[in-house]
């Protein structure tokens, strides 16, 4: 069974399709990427398969869960880090990560456990007391996809996981991102080029609220007739190659 | 229960802003001193502890929807409430875990008040349980004020109209200052018309013991309390639709 299976999944808001008809699987273990220029629809598609807004039409199937007909069962295998650093500011490192366990209903031992181990593998230690709101953008964005990950998901959605990091907190984050595979399903929306080339398996690209294609990124740049990905993603958003 | 998770945390932010713990508890205490103080030296009873303390213990409750607004935009601002909104949180868990915390700290904030009205010479009475306790439909009223501001504004927004706008209408249209049939006419009227002198005077009936006076008040403190939670829920659900 894939991961995630959209099937004609569209969105329109008033007379504007936003997601157009989009078909896609997504393999079990895979670290996908979603690449567009602005509007071309990635977000909107996230939002539709973590639940925050319903389809207008289509439907996409989470680990064989219908996000239509079985949305909170679908939304029990997710966990979303947005692109934006979604901390408590106010709370601690240790805070953050037991609120989240808390919605989840985690407790006692086994909550304990989980914050142990997210807590060694992302390597916030050193941070566990310090109050969230006062780290650095890459210490944030790490502490994001330790919450993320704490109820276990099948399925992680990260939006621009990298957005304003500097060089070092990127590579960082990226070795925490490719640790994930194999383990997780990994969707990752990113304006980044190298970011998607050097993490995803494979690589949607869209325009418009349509696919354009959707490979890895070897393959896209032959297709494109090229060796750089980023002229081959521009060649295919403008059209040259079909 | 996952719903306190949530309260836990937003009673944390709301006591780790050090604004918050200044105008919540410090700035009411001020007004009472100071006030207090005035008294002390004038020859008409006009801000007499027995009169006063009730008025003060409701005008801090306007910092409640303060708080409460502020922290709800704040967190519709930021990306935290989008990570929430795909966890097994559900709306009720959302609307709960906003107003559940500000009923202790509401309760706290007036205790503190009378107790420093019982050091500026406010009797000592059983009476001041039963205003503290009456306090709890007034804190209903400005905690669901808080939620339905914090779900239709920005935070920046509401510094202005909960921070200026509504405390200045909580401490004019109240009567803790003066007494509004001083004024009369349609500022009487409109006073009148609104919950907050009501709120005074249920608070200051309860700690008179006048049980037959608080009924009237307690209607109008608990129909303005029960619609605007009601408007609250309502716009909180429509924008958690929206996001």
């Amino acid at each position: 069974m894939n991961a995630i299976e959209i099937r004609q999944l569209t969105k329109r808001y008033g007379d504007t399709v936003a997601v157009d008809g989009l078909c896609l699987s997504v393999k079990r273990g895979e670290i996908f990427s979603l690449l567009g220029v602005n509007g071309a629809g990635k977000t909107t598609t996230i939002k539709m398969l973590t639940g925050l807004t319903a389809p207008t039409a289509g439907d996409a199937l989470l680990l064989g869960k219908s996000i239509c007909e079985e949305p909170a069962a679908a939304r029990s295998l997710i966990a979303v880090s947005p692109q934006e650093t979604a901390v408590a500011p106010g709370l601690s490192v240790r805070e953050n990560l037991a609120l989240i366990c808390g919605v989840h209903g985690l407790r006692g031992e086994e909550k304990n456990a989980r914050l142990r181990a997210l807590t060694a593998r992302l390597g916030l230690d050193g941070v566990l007391d310090r109050r969230a709101g006062r780290l650095s953008g890459g210490w944030q964005r790490r502490l994001s996809i330790a919450m993320a990950l704490i109820s276990d998901p099948q399925i992680l959605f990260l939006d621009e996981p990298t957005l304003g990091l500097d060089v070092l907190a990127r590579s960082e984050l990226w070795d925490l991102i490719r640790a994930l595979r194999g383990e997780v399903t990994v969707i990752l929306t990113t304006h980044y080029m190298e970011e998607a080339e050097a993490l995803s398996d494979r690589i949607a690209i869209l325009r418009d609220g349509r696919l354009l294609c959707c490979d890895s990124a070897e393959n896209i740049k032959k297709t494109a007739g090229t060796d750089r990905f980023e002229e081959a993603f521009v060649r295919i958003v403008k059209g040259v190659v079909q | 229960m996952k719903m306190l998770a949530f309260a836990n945390r937003n009673t944390k932010e709301i006591l780790r802003d050090p604004l918050n713990l200044f105008f919540g508890l410090g700035f009411p205490l001020v007004l009472l001193l100071l006030l207090s103080a005035i008294q002390a030296n004038i020859p008409v009873a006009l801000f007499e502890i027995q009169h006063l303390v009730p008025g003060i213990a409701v005008f801090g409750l306007s910092f409640m929807t303060l708080f409460s607004a502020t922290l709800i935009a704040k967190d519709r601002g930021s990306s935290l409430l989008q990570r929430l909104y795909t966890t097994p949180l559900t709306p009720l868990d959302f609307i709960l875990g906003y107003t559940l915390p500000l009923l202790p700290l509401s309760l706290l904030q007036s205790t503190v008040c009378y107790l420093v009205a019982l050091l500026l010479g406010l009797d000592l009475t059983p009476n001041i349980l039963l205003a503290i306790l009456f306090i709890l439909p007034v804190s209903l009223l400005f905690v669901a004020l808080g939620l339905l501001f914090g779900s239709v504004l920005r935070d920046k927004q509401v510094g202005g109209v909960c921070g200026a706008l509504l405390t200045n209408l909580s401490a004019w249209l109240s009567g803790i200052w003066f007494d509004l049939e001083l004024v009369g006419g349609a500022f009487q009227k409109i006073a009148y018309a609104l919950p907050f002198v009501h709120a005074v005077e249920l608070e200051r009936a309860a700690l008179s013991g006048e049980l037959a006076a608080l009924w009237p008040h307690l209607w109008w403190v608990l129909g303005y309390g029960v619609t605007a939670f009601i408007a609250a829920v309502l716009l909180f659900l429509a924008q958690m639709k929206r996001q």
